[in-house]
């Protein structure tokens, strides 16, 4: 399968990849996708197009190598990157500011829309912005600072800011429910945070009871939305339930080095990728033993059971979900490399659809327009 | 090695004001130039200028030759020794081929005609003598292609010449050799063809028709016809690739040389010394590996050429083990220029890595030496760091990188950063300093800061005295809130006798004992200790 991947060497080590979302309406395939590069004199965000029209038929992934659409400067490395809408991304850099760039596709130009120049700071130095999130309109970031500031795009200013929110840097965000975000830090935790409330300490915390290893990554399961994936400095994928206590559900070794990325397909979550410094990119796949997808099956089938199994609280036996579970030495969890030779480290991934787009320090983009989901 | 004289290239500093005297130093792949005060006329700037040779490696093009050739470089190192060299040559001729093609990709992209054009030159004519190995007979074919190739001027004439119409008892001529027939075989039945044709030329058989006449004596090779036409055949070695052609087509390699030099002078004529391309390719018809790579050195600005191609040749057992002055061999001296050139530069470093991996030598002391001084802007980038420093047991720079990023994070009052730090490189000491910040500002203020660190601590408590206390002291405190005294005191009493509370925090603790001494559930012991140490403290 690994045969599909086109790659293009881009004189960039690209940082962040990410597909520009589609309407779930029509049925149109991923087309464009945007990167942001790191460690340059000159940083560029760049927008790219694999172009899948009159695609029908082709059955090898080789036509449609990325194409170059545009690019602007960004100051800073692009530690993060997100689509806000259709048109305009959101990034963060290393600088501490955190920008909107508008891609005007009538004439593959694009425009700084917004900016927040020093949102993350100390008192007298930069201090990198690390992750972004948003749900047009608002944007949550993060950094190295340890503060949590929320925006709203079109409005100048910050719309709230929670100092110290950690002691420790913040690597990522994400959200839980409209209301609710999630970080992990670099001393291990995942926390919780109401956005509704006042107070500036999270509603929860956790971590693993073992060693603080710092977590790098975090994604939700995008229709069950207690279950949380997250990576870290020692490559392994942890599930957890954040109903149930403080500690992962399920530790799987993923990785020899540093996980950067953790995706659940968006539509097909039994699918699962993660990227890692140590140059590879792992799709993983749980499959029920019988017919019925894994998330219809209750707690009869009493083979289900994890590593630090804990009955559900709540009586709701219905919705245990297969990653729970996950244990690879059971066989019910399948994992493939998708890249085909060791390169140098997958920072940054993004899947859509049957197309998967990640981009690497050996300053390479490659695209999969076939993936297997 | 000789040195070449040449005048050095003057850089005027546009910024430096003229006249001043200009005070410099080295860096790793630049010069820092400022302004002295010796022989001021007026006031000097205080500009500090880095001067920077305009180095390929800043070219977009030419980093994806690097980066592209990384990939190849580190594929072919993980080719393994044990299997026999007939199946191997064929992998070294298809890696060859993989840098060619690289090289050629990057040609497309740059607009005008350049070094890569002659690098690719020089870098198959190598592969065809010398990886590939050609014997004589498909010699001919590999370097007639090779010529096809690197015609520039694609010029209808010159091929029309070369592909000439045949009269037909001809047709013979061209079977390729080797194929069904053997090089005897062949050779004998070309002799008889050209001496007939020389027979119709001697006879004037084609005396009627001129241009007739002109293609048979091209077809015998006959070498005054071939130099008046000089203008077609672009290159001295078209020259030599034609003139073999036609009079020496089963030539073997050891016999190319000969020809290689009459026919290079025969057509520079007009110009007295040869260019150093020229020299280059003469030492590689001569099979002169060495001369090659040295006058690939010294006329090319960039490392990249020659490192990949003699590591390619040395995996090709065809360098002979030159020990050179300082110790390592040719393939790892001319992997460590690259590498180090490579390392200078803002983004490339990473790649350099894996090429210092593969020097064994010398290639650790350099890595060694070289990460150091890669500016660590974020905490993404000092993972990434550490991460190479880590898999090769660097452990003195791991520590260093760590005391770095973890002094940062003090100095910016991120405690749990720098925690964090102290824990990836075992740092016992500094996991003190922090401990110590913490104890500081809750001896200042009455409470802890960064409860969500100290709270959560883990097995990382174990990591210094001073830690373990500090989680220990903070468990007290939440114990006491939750109004559980007798564990409280316990707790207490078991930080007092443990000795790992620092002689500074005694007094807090028994003034914390205090009013433990009014609950009830509060042992006997707790009141020895409180009186003792006041006893001590006096």
């Amino acid at each position: 399968f690994f045969f599909r991947f086109a790659a293009v060497y881009v004189s960039q080590k690209i940082s962040k990849s990410r597909w520009r979302p589609v309407s779930h309406s029509s049925l149109q395939q991923a087309d464009i996708f945007a990167t942001g590069s790191w460690d340059n004199e000159d940083n560029k965000i760049s927008f790219w197009s694999i172009g899948s029209h009159g695609s029908s038929g082709v059955e090898d992934g080789f036509e449609g190598d990325p194409q170059l659409l545009c690019e602007h400067k960004h100051d800073g490395d692009v530690l993060d990157l997100q689509f806000l809408d259709q048109d305009r991304i959101v990034t963060a850099s290393s600088t501490g500011a955190v920008t909107i760039f508008r891609h005007h596709q009538n004439s593959q130009t694009i425009s700084v829309s917004q900016q927040w120049a020093r949102a993350h700071r100390y008192p007298s130095d930069n201090a990198p912005c690390t992750g972004v999130v948003c749900s047009s309109p608002e944007i949550v970031t993060v950094g190295e600072d340890g503060r949590i500031i929320v925006f709203r795009a079109d409005q100048e200013g910050v719309i709230r800011v929670i100092d110290n929110a950690d002691s420790s840097t913040i690597h990522a965000v994400t959200y839980l429910r409209t209301t609710e975000i999630l970080t992990v830090n670099s001393i291990g935790q995942l926390k919780l945070w109401d956005l509704r409330q006042q107070s500036n300490s999270p509603s929860q915390i956790l971590s693993l009871s073992g060693d603080r290893v710092p977590l790098h990554c975090v994604d939700r399961h995008p229709n069950q939305q207690h279950i949380v994936a997250t990576g870290g400095q020692d490559g392994m994928l942890c599930v957890w339930d954040v109903r149930q206590g403080s500690t992962p559900f399920s530790l799987m070794e993923a990785h020899s080095a540093e996980m950067w990325e953790v995706h659940f397909h968006p539509t097909n979550p039994d699918h699962l990728f993660t990227c890692s410094e140590d140059g590879s990119l792992l799709h993983w796949e749980t499959s029920s033993q019988s017919d019925i997808p894994s998330f219809l099956q209750g707690g009869r089938n009493s083979s289900m059971t994890s590593r630090s199994a804990m009955a559900p609280a709540g009586g709701n036996q219905s919705l245990i979900n297969a990653w729970l579970s996950g244990d690879s030495s059971k066989g019910r969890l399948e994992t493939t490399h998708m890249l085909p030779s060791q390169t140098l480290s997958v920072n940054s991934l993004d899947v859509l659809g049957q197309c998967l787009v990640c981009g690497t320090d050996g300053e390479a983009i490659f695209v999969n327009r076939q993936v297997p989901v | 090695m000789e040195e070449v004289d040449v005048e050095p290239a003057v850089t005027n500093i546009p910024a430096a004001s003229s006249g001043t005297h200009l005070g410099f130093a080295w860096g790793p792949g630049d010069i820092l130039v400022y302004e002295t005060l010796y022989k001021a006329s007026g006031t000097g700037s205080g500009d500090i200028h880095e001067v920077r040779k305009d180095e390929d490696i800043y070219s977009p093009i030419l980093r994806k030759l690097f980066n592209e050739s990384h990939h190849i470089f580190v594929g072919l190192q993980t080719i393994r020794e044990d299997l026999p060299s007939k199946n191997k040559k064929p992998q070294f001729v298809s890696i060859s081929k993989n840098y060619r093609s690289v090289i050629r990709a990057c040609m497309e992209e740059l607009q005008q005609v350049s070094i890569l054009l002659a690098i690719e030159l020089i870098w198959n004519l190598c592969e065809v003598l010398f990886i590939d190995a050609a014997p004589a007979g498909s010699l001919l074919l590999h370097l007639l292609d090779w010529v096809r190739l690197h015609k520039a001027d694609v010029d209808e004439k010159a091929r029309e010449v070369l592909q000439s119409e045949s009269p037909a008892e001809h047709r013979d001529y061209w079977d390729v050799p080797g194929g069904t027939q053997t090089l005897t075989e062949f050779d004998v039945k070309w002799r008889h063809w050209h001496e007939e044709v020389d027979r119709c030329l001697q006879d004037n058989s084609f005396a009627s028709n001129k241009h007739l006449e002109l293609i048979c004596k091209i077809l015998v090779g006959d070498e005054d016809t071939l130099l008046e036409h000089k203008d077609l055949l672009s290159t001295w070695y078209h020259f030599l690739v034609t003139r073999l052609l036609f009079c020496h087509p089963t030539v073997k390699p050891t016999e190319l040389h000969y020809y290689a030099q009459s026919c290079l002078t025969m057509f520079l004529d007009s110009r007295s010394v040869p260019e150093p391309l020229d020299s280059i390719l003469l030492a590689a018809f001569e099979f002169d590996i060495h001369q090659v790579i040295k006058d690939c050195s010294i006329a090319l600005n960039n490392w990249w050429f020659v490192a990949h191609l003699t590591d390619l040749l040395d995996h090709c057992k065809l360098l002979q083990s030159h020990n050179l002055h300082f110790g390592s061999n040719l393939r790892e001296f001319l992997l460590l220029e690259y590498a180090s050139g490579l390392f200078t530069h803002h983004s490339l470093w990473q790649l350099a890595v894996d090429y210092f991996d593969h020097c064994p030598e010398f290639g650790r002391v350099y890595l060694e030496l070289q990460i150091e001084r890669v500016p660590l802007d974020t905490e993404r980038k000092a993972l990434k760091v550490l991460r190479i420093c880590e898999q090769r047991q660097m452990s003195e720079q791991v520590r260093s990188i760590c005391k770095i990023m973890a002094m940062r994070a003090l100095r910016n009052n991120r405690l749990g950063s720098a925690l964090s730090w102290s824990i990836r490189a075992k740092d016992a000491a500094f996991a003190t300093l922090i401990s110590e910040r913490f104890l500081q500002d809750y001896c200042a203020r009455g409470t802890f800061s960064d409860l969500d660190l100290i709270d959560n601590l883990g097995p990382a408590m174990l990591l210094s005295d001073r830690l373990t206390f500090l989680g220990k002291y903070r468990e007290f405190h939440k114990l006491y809130g939750e109004k559980r005294f007798r564990e409280a005191s316990k707790l207490l009493l078991s930080l007092m006798t443990a000795k790992i509370a620092p002689r500074s925090f005694w007094m807090t603790l028994l003034t914390d004992a205090l009013p433990l001494l009014e609950q009830k559930e509060v042992s006997h012991h707790i009141v020895r200790y409180a009186v003792y140490g006041q006893v001590l403290s006096l």
